[in-house]
């Protein structure tokens, strides 16, 4: 099928995000009055552009499929999505800010002083990079394939044709008032059309949908040997562990003036989030009493754009259906493009810029290693969205945040809270919790062939890998007392003080 | 497909991949031995041991340094202990025999005494404890600047030229490591006096206009005149600040309207500024004082010379993990050759603060962070440079009377 008016909200969205990378740098504000100190990104701006930008595909699709699919149970999943923001709310945010650093392997090259510890975080950044973008490819070519019929590669390699182009072309970097204007975007997109439908519904009695067995009873097991209480501890706990760990998110928060603007963003974040996060239950239920049974292969993630089509019908069910499918697709763009950036950021910075330094005599531009990176980095995750096995959007989220769970929650909460790490024990705290979650994750994706506990622990490993790296990092620290940077305590002091207080110390001899 | 894993099948593909890695790494092992002979393994393994050691030492002579250091310099010496001491003091002793540090102390005193290297027989080390394999002791100055500033020891069992020999050629090592590390020093604190420099160097034209033109507006407008006199006050605390080597781009940019302000009182409407600031790079640390004796070199060199209205555009762009900070005037212009003389540094003259700025630029963030200046006769001028957001070791100090 074949909707004209869906197919021109996609290509008005992709056109302005060309547009908007194209004109960015011309975006920021010209002033003749200096007033500089007023222009700082307030601390609400910037939420929203945190927002804008992590909310993703997943969230959009993902979630409202999920319910649909498995039942009440998944509504822990927004759960998690926002109390991420939480725990880096109240263990990391300020301190984060405070450290100076602007990527991940910065803030453990700041408060580790260790190459190796950097090398690793920056491999693990990229890895996590690239799995998170594996869904918002496979979303967008879904919406695609919906709304115009086209082959499923094309939506993919719409989104990351566009990507490329606009980080390579220096534009979507760090603009922060086009990410804020990108959450209004998509909590209106998803916004009105579930008004317009709830307004549908009570005005045809408010019927109650038809739901199977154990839809609406947490955590109750669809299967003898499932093991739902288990699998929805390990998801929050990955989820909410995770957030800290994901590159794009914490780049926004350099731009945050102190610790404190810091804490104040993230409050608002959390405020953004829950809203955003009450409308894709909404769709679940409607979709619910809309499909009680899912034609033959349709997939779930589909049902929140099929709804307006199956409810309200004619030229108003297209025209919601454009505005969902243009929201959705905002929403694949903001956060590929700032994954995409942090990725693109660290491939440059590490791996491509000293190459290219030494191939060329130092003579290469800059711009152009920063292009090839940004071209790698999209490339890559596109090839695994057509090689893996679709698993479901908000599926392949979670592993990347369980990935991260178990990787830099470690190293950063421990970093920020525990004087006597060690390089050794943070290392051994990455590899192991990386090797144990990729393992199991990349298991989980080559084989079904594990059910029962063994599957459970596969699928969702957060709930044993994240103590697995914590504790590793621990022990390795303790036995390794030598290898505690001798800058500790001084890093501390920095990472903990407000900004308001003067050290005595003058000059730091770095 | 349903069930579960076929264990004897999963153990044989474990043993299997543990064999092949086995293999190869001897492989690889065995190859690496037959491409290279053993005294140029040994030689490498030396060179290699001498580099981590030399690491440790570029902070020159503490207790920490020399505890780090000293475990090196025992595998390369071969000896049973190594001690380095201090006037004064045992730095560390790496080791069996740690009884032994009082000796050290006293053998140190001798050798920092005559600046030669000794060999000490059993009538100097005498041990009690019949285990102790230390009965022996070669000690060796470390020189440097000509000053002897410590001694390395090595204690043995036996005593042979050898060893003697190789104390006197590891201790020059070290003295070598430590005068570099001086250099390093050194270094450091001529940036930190060029800092000094340009803290003090608040051009006294530009004070003796200032008061000028504040003085101009007092009768007139009183109120213009007081706001101006504030700040000129705010402009030379910052100026004049003591402590802390960087800054925020913002709190730079707000000095530089300070600045501006003034200059504005003295030009009036011949002077046209316009900023275009990205707000996402005003958290940046930067060096402190950076921006602004460029834009007083924009508006000195460019824009007095000249008739007519000027202008001086600041602008500040996000690059990601970087930001570009440029400073640019419609002015007059010079001779490019004269600005690569001023940032080489073979002139002193006009431009202090252009060459300040580069040297301490690449001082801090490397020789790819320097200053580019775009500019020719008649045609204006542009000065851009970036800075990384994120620089080790590079942090903001606190806002000044917050």
């Amino acid at each position: 099928m074949s909707h004209p008016l869906s197919l021109a909200a996609v290509a008005l969205v992709c056109l302005t995000t060309l547009v908007v990378g194209g004109l960015g740098l011309r975006l920021s504000r010209r002033t003749s009055d200096f007033y500089v100190a007023g222009r700082t990104v307030s601390p609400r701006l910037n939420a929203s552009a945190i927002g804008g930008e992590y909310l993703s595909a997943a969230s959009f699709l993902g979630v409202a499929g999920l319910v649909y699919g498995v039942g009440v149970d998944m509504l822990w999943v927004p759960v998690g999505y926002t109390l991420g923001y939480l725990v880096l709310l109240v263990m990391v945010a300020a301190p984060m800010r405070r450290s100076g650093a602007y990527t991940l392997p910065d803030f453990a090259e700041a408060r580790l002083g260790s190459l190796p510890v950097r090398r690793v975080s920056s491999i693990l950044v990229v890895a996590i990079g690239w799995l998170y973008l594996v869904p918002q490819f496979q979303g967008a070519s879904l919406t695609l394939t919906l709304v115009s019929g086209a082959p499923s590669w094309v939506g993919g390699l719409v989104v990351m044709v566009v990507i490329a182009a606009a980080v390579g072309a220096g534009g979507m970097r760090s603009i922060t008032f086009v990410q804020a204007v990108q959450y209004w975007v998509k909590l209106t997109a998803l916004a009105v059309p579930a008004f317009v439908l709830l307004a549908l519904w009570f005005r045809d009695g408010h019927p109650s949908p038809t739901v199977p067995d154990g839809w609406s009873i947490p955590l109750a097991p669809t299967a003898p040997d499932d093991h739902p209480v288990y699998r929805t501890t390990s998801t929050v706990l990955a989820l909410s562990l995770g957030t800290m760990g994901l590159p794009h998110v914490l780049v926004r928060y350099y731009t945050n003036p102190d610790g404190v603007g810091a804490r104040r963003t993230t409050v608002t974040v959390v405020a953004l989030l829950g809203t955003f996060y009450l409308l894709p239950p909404v769709y679940a239920a409607l979709g619910r009493l809309a499909f009680p049974v899912l034609p033959e292969g349709v997939r779930s993630d589909s049902v929140v754009l099929r709804l307006p089509g199956e409810l309200v019908g004619g030229l108003g069910g297209d025209v919601l259906t454009a505005m969902l499918a243009g929201g959705a697709f905002a929403a694949f763009l903001s956060t590929a493009s700032g994954l995409t950036m942090s990725v693109t950021g660290v491939l440059d910075q590490e791996v491509l810029r000293p190459r290219l330094a030494r191939l060329t005599g130092g003579d290469a531009p800059g711009v152009r290693g920063f292009r090839f990176a940004a071209v790698a980095a999209v490339v890559v995750p596109y090839v695994v969205s057509r090689a893996s096995e679709p698993l479901g959007a908000a599926t392949t989220v979670g592993l990347a945040f369980a990935v991260a769970a178990a990787t830099f929650a470690p190293l950063i909460m421990l970093g920020v809270w525990w004087r006597r790490l060690s390089t050794a024990g943070a290392l051994a705290g990455l590899v192991v919790g990386g090797g144990a979650t990729v393992a199991a994750l990349g298991t989980t994706m080559a084989t079904d062939r594990f059910t029962g506990w063994p599957g459970a622990l596969l699928a969702d490993p957060g709930l044993w890998a994240v103590p697995l790296a914590f504790a590793t990092a621990v022990v390795v620290s303790l036995a390794t007392p030598g290898r505690v940077p001798a800058s500790t305590t001084r890093v501390l002091v920095r990472l903990h003080t407000p900004e308001r207080v003067r050290l005595a110390r003058s000059r730091t001899h770095d | 497909m349903a069930g579960s894993i076929h264990w004897p099948t999963a153990a044989l593909v474990a043993v299997t991949m543990l064999l092949l890695w086995l293999g190869v790494a001897l492989m690889r092992r065995s190859r690496r031995r037959g491409f290279i002979s053993e005294t140029d393994r040994a030689t490498y393994a030396t060179l290699h041991t001498a580099s981590l050691a030399s690491r440790h030492l570029a902070d020159g002579l503490t207790t920490e340094t020399a505890e780090r250091a000293g475990r090196h310099l025992l595998s390369i010496l071969g000896a049973h202990a190594v001690s380095l001491a201090t006037p004064g003091s045992v730095l560390s002793w790496t080791g069996a025999g740690d009884h032994h540090r009082a000796d050290a102390l006293a053998l140190g005193e001798r050798t920092l005494e005559t600046g030669r290297t000794v060999a000490h027989g059993p009538d100097d080390v005498a041990c009690a404890d019949p285990d102790c394999p230390i009965r022996m002791a070669v000690s060796a100055p470390l020189v440097s600047d000509d000053l002897v500033v410590g001694s390395l020891t090595a204690w043995t069992s036996y005593s042979s030229p050898g060893l003697t020999r190789a104390t006197e050629e590891v201790a020059a090592w070290v003295s070598s490591q430590l005068a570099l590390a001086e250099l390093a020093r050194t270094r450091g604190q001529v940036v930190e006096a060029e800092l000094r420099a340009l803290r003090a160097q608040i051009s006294p034209h530009f004070i003796y206009n200032s008061l000028a033109a504040i003085a101009s507006f007092v009768r007139t407008e009183p109120d213009r005149a007081r706001e101006l006199l504030l700040d000129f006050a705010d402009f030379t605390r910052y100026a004049l600040r003591t402590g802390g080597e960087f800054t925020t781009l913002a709190e730079e940019l707000r000095n530089v309207e300070r600045y501006l302000v003034l200059e504005q009182a003295r030009f009036g409407d011949r002077l046209r500024v316009s900023l275009l600031v990205a707000p996402e790079v005003l958290p940046v640390t930067l060096p402190y004082l950076a921006v602004q004796p460029l834009v007083e070199n924009a508006v000195r060199h460019g824009l007095a010379a000249k008739e007519g209205i000027g202008h001086v555009t600041i602008t500040a762009t996000d690059l990601g993990a970087e930001a570009e900070i440029a400073v640019e005037d419609d002015g007059v212009g010079t001779d490019p050759e004269r600005v690569r003389a001023i940032l080489d540094g073979a002139r002193t003259t006009g431009s202090v603060g252009l060459g300040n700025v580069d040297s301490r630029l690449r001082q801090v963030y490397g020789d790819e962070f320097g200053l580019v200046v775009e500019t020719a006769p008649g045609a204006g001028t542009r000065v851009t440079f970036r800075v990384p957001k994120f620089a080790p070791g590079v942090h903001a100090q606190g806002r000044p009377g917050s």
